[in-house]
């Protein structure tokens, strides 16, 4: 690697060449604030916060794009740089509405990071004409508070990243607001619902439509049994809302914490990973010996399912027809589990907590209403809700001893954790595949090839005399490459795993939200997989064809896999929907 | 400014689309080309619709919000079509001082348009403009290439009823 010679601040210092200003800073301990920069994603040098000062350079550069040379001299931190900095912090803050006591995002704001640390003395000092926006709370799952917007673009570039580009910056100067074309609400454009762009938001200005209030209220309803499901990917993020490091697996105090808030029962969204893969390992066998449509794609992920319905309607009959682990879950508990404790199923509220919003639109959709109304799934609160529920609460989380789910729909398996990681539903899949194909209990279960955080990976596989090849993708600008190969009958997969956000739903648009100075220099989605492939290591059955539950369930209700009550509750169907 | 957007139906004749479409052929792989190719369908249309603006997007291959948003960065592209008569009041510097804000404010009143509008029978539009080279006129409007000058706001009733007749 070839290396250049620069000082900051004084400090000699020895970095590659091609590093930027702000990363070189890094090497030397240094910080740089920024705001609009997003690595790979968003690297515009808008924002000027992340200004410095270069010996012999014209004017103060954006650190965050700016090159090093060799001998270049920098200044991160003289009074010309701190008092740029502080100034335009109050110039965002001219047009930021400040209602920071009651924002969903105070002490989570990068503005507010930033007014504190470069000592901001008077956050009204441009105050002037200003005039308001309406807020977009046009969909069922998210807010855009335009008022509160800085016009980063930092959204706009992670919705492009989404291959999605619903959102961007419109009209010019002081009028310029970041919306839809034509200015559509969301509601009325092809959003997908993946919340990247929440996740991505520095402020208050994009939230998930918060549905805290609403499950407080069932809860508090003594005629319902509100019973809550978590996801498998919530486990290995909800710990950094309350400060713990990234990559924690917090299960055992999330359940104690599930059950202190009054749910009347606790239940693993993994038990229904395992019934998906049940029935969607039968489907794909079933497919590949009737001569059904391949590849068969996965159901799972809700906003890549809007995403195909939007931009390529003409692929949906590749989709399986397997409902999500989120509805199966729901579906179960509304029909074989309130048979069983014989609970009337109307007076069931299910309360899913989901790494996504996007899960907020499918619990919605029409297909998972039975005739007389009654939905699979209630109420879908993402992780960042539920922190917000345990600390209303006044609980603390991280002096909470570690339970156990309820056991009738609580016991999962290591196949089962893995969904909440790209490439896991492949992996599970294989490893109930494997054993049906050879006949045999197969041994080597780890499928490393599927894993990782790569954007699209491809394996072949002899299962017993079968050659399997299959893709997996993640974020859905790399589906959108996997999709036009099929399109263009170039894909020669017989299964696809597709998840809409980078990552799979460990890096969902549900999941906390770390600043952009932690998710530019740490792979976020990497680490909070690995709490989950931990787990699946240490868990007693990795396959989900083992678990009781799921055997219980078949033998006493569903009968066969892909059977006729199996395919009343657990499967559905896909609408086309218009581009634009 | 915010650009206004028409609610006016969209009336784009088959040979209009055949000129977008060829319009559209020609840039297609050029870098960039969501500039020039709204300026020339803004040349056949006379102004960017949302239909105009959808086919753009799917003929070249890019979001329509990115076209939308280059469409309303640049005051030179119209969101609202333009009327059989387009009446164009000058707010220059000499116009202005001699009233023509008044003038303005009297078409807006009488045709029910602000500038940068058309009335729903397509008859009027209205547009502010700078300064036109006629200050020795001033106040000033054009209607089409018809230009009138040393106005009052009690000649704007005649000048209007000269085209609705």
């Amino acid at each position: 690697m070839e290396m250049i010679n620069i000082k900051i601040n004084g400090m000699p210092l020895s970095v590659p060449a091609g590093s930027t200003i702000l990363e070189a800073a890094r090497y030397a301990g240094i910080n740089i604030p920024t705001l609009c920069f997003l690595k790979d994603i968003n690297e515009i040098g808008a924002c000027r916060m992340c200004v410095v000062e270069v010996k012999r350079a014209r004017s103060l550069v954006a650190a965050c794009v700016y090159p090093v040379s060799e001998g270049m001299e920098i200044f991160t931190n003289t009074k010309r740089v701190q008092d740029s900095r502080r100034t335009t912090l109050e110039l965002i803050l001219s047009k930021h509405k400040r209602k920071c006591l009651s924002c969903l995002r105070s002490e989570n704001c990068e503005l507010q990071k930033l007014c504190l640390e470069l000592g901001v003395e008077d956050e009204g000092r441009f105050d002037g004409a200003n005039p308001s926006c309406e807020k977009d709370e046009s969909t069922a799952y998210l807010v855009r508070d335009n008022d509160k917007c800085i016009l980063c673009k930092r959204c706009v570039a992670a919705c492009h990243n989404q291959y999605v580009s619903v959102i961007g910056a419109n009209n010019r100067g002081f009028d310029s607001v970041i919306g839809c074309a034509y200015e559509k609400k969301l509601a009325d454009v092809s959003c997908v619902g993946c919340g990247q762009c929440i996740v991505s938001c520095p402020t208050g200005a994009l939230t998930e439509r918060d549905q805290t209030n609403d499950v407080f209220d069932v809860i508090n309803d003594p005629e319902k049994i509100v019973i809550v499901q978590t996801a498998p990917s919530i486990r290995a993020a909800l710990g950094e809302c309350f400060d713990m490091p990234i990559g924690t697996n917090v299960k055992g105090k999330m359940v104690a914490a599930l059950k202190r808030l009054g749910f009347d029962k606790v239940f693993d969204t993994d038990f229904g990973a395992d019934l998906t893969i049940m029935e969607e390992a039968n489907e794909l066998i079933a497919r590949i010996k009737n001569g059904g449509k391949l590849p068969m794609i996965t159901s799972c992920s809700p906003g890549w399912v809007k995403f195909c319905e939007h931009y390529y309607p003409e692929l949906l009959p590749h989709l399986s027809s397997c409902k999500s682990p989120q509805q199966m879950t729901g579906a179960i508990i509304k029909s074989y589990y309130a048979e069983k404790e014989g609970i009337d199923p109307k007076k069931i509220v299910v309360v899913s907590v989901m790494p996504c919003t996007a899960k907020k639109f499918e619990c919605a959709r029409e297909e998972f209403a039975n005739e007389e109304g009654i939905t699979d799934v209630d109420i879908v609160i993402t992780t960042r809700e539920l922190a917000r529920m345990i600390k209303r609460a006044q609980i603390n989380f991280k002096d909470l001893p570690d339970e156990e789910f309820d056991p009738a729909l609580g016991l999962s398996t290591g196949a089962g954790v893995i969904f909440g990681a790209t490439g896991g539903v492949m992996e599970a899949a294989l490893r109930t595949a494997a054993d049906v194909l050879t006949g045999e209990s197969q041994e080597n279960i780890e499928y490393h090839e599927v894993r990782g955080t790569k954007g699209i990976k491809e394996a072949s596989y002899n299962l017993g005399g079968a050659d399997i090849k299959v893709a997996v993708a993640s974020g859905l600008s790399n589906a959108a490459k996997l999709l036009e190969m099929i399109k263009n009958g170039e894909a020669d997969y017989q299964f696809i795993e597709i998840m809409c956000c980078p990552g799979g739903c460990v890096n969902g648009g549900g999941q906390p939200i770390q600043p952009a100075n932690v998710r530019n220099f740490n792979d976020i989605k990497a680490m909070r997989a690995k709490a989950i492939y931990e787990e699946d290591r240490n868990l007693p059955l990795r396959k989900s064809h083992e678990s009781p539950i799921i055997k219980e369930l078949y033998s006493t209700y569903l009968g066969e896999p892909g059977g006729h009550r199996a395919h009343e509750l657990l499967h559905t169907t896909y609408v086309e929907r218009k581009k634009y | 400014m915010q650009k206004k957007i028409s609610k006016i139906p969209f009336k784009g004749t088959p040979e209009q689309e055949e000129q977008l479409k060829a319009i559209i052929a020609k840039h297609k792989d050029d870098p960039g080309a969501v500039m020039p190719v709204l300026q020339e369908a803004q040349d056949v249309y006379g102004y960017l619709p949302i239909e105009v603006q959808q086919m753009i997007a799917e003929g070249l291959n890019v979001p329509l919000e990115e076209v939308f948003g280059v469409s309303t960065f640049y005051s030179q592209f119209s969101l609202t079509p333009k009327g059989e008569y387009n009446i164009s009041v000058c707010l220059g510097t000499a116009c202005y001082v001699k009233g023509s804000g008044n003038i303005l404010n009297k078409i807006t009143e009488m045709l029910g348009i602000e500038a940068e509008e058309c009335t729903q029978d397509g008859k009027f539009s209205l547009t502010a403009c700078r300064c036109i080279g006629a200050c020795g006129l001033a106040p000033v409007l054009t209607v089409n290439d018809e230009v009138y000058g040393r106005l009052t706001v009690d000649d704007v009733p005649t000048i209007l009823n000269k085209y609705t007749a």
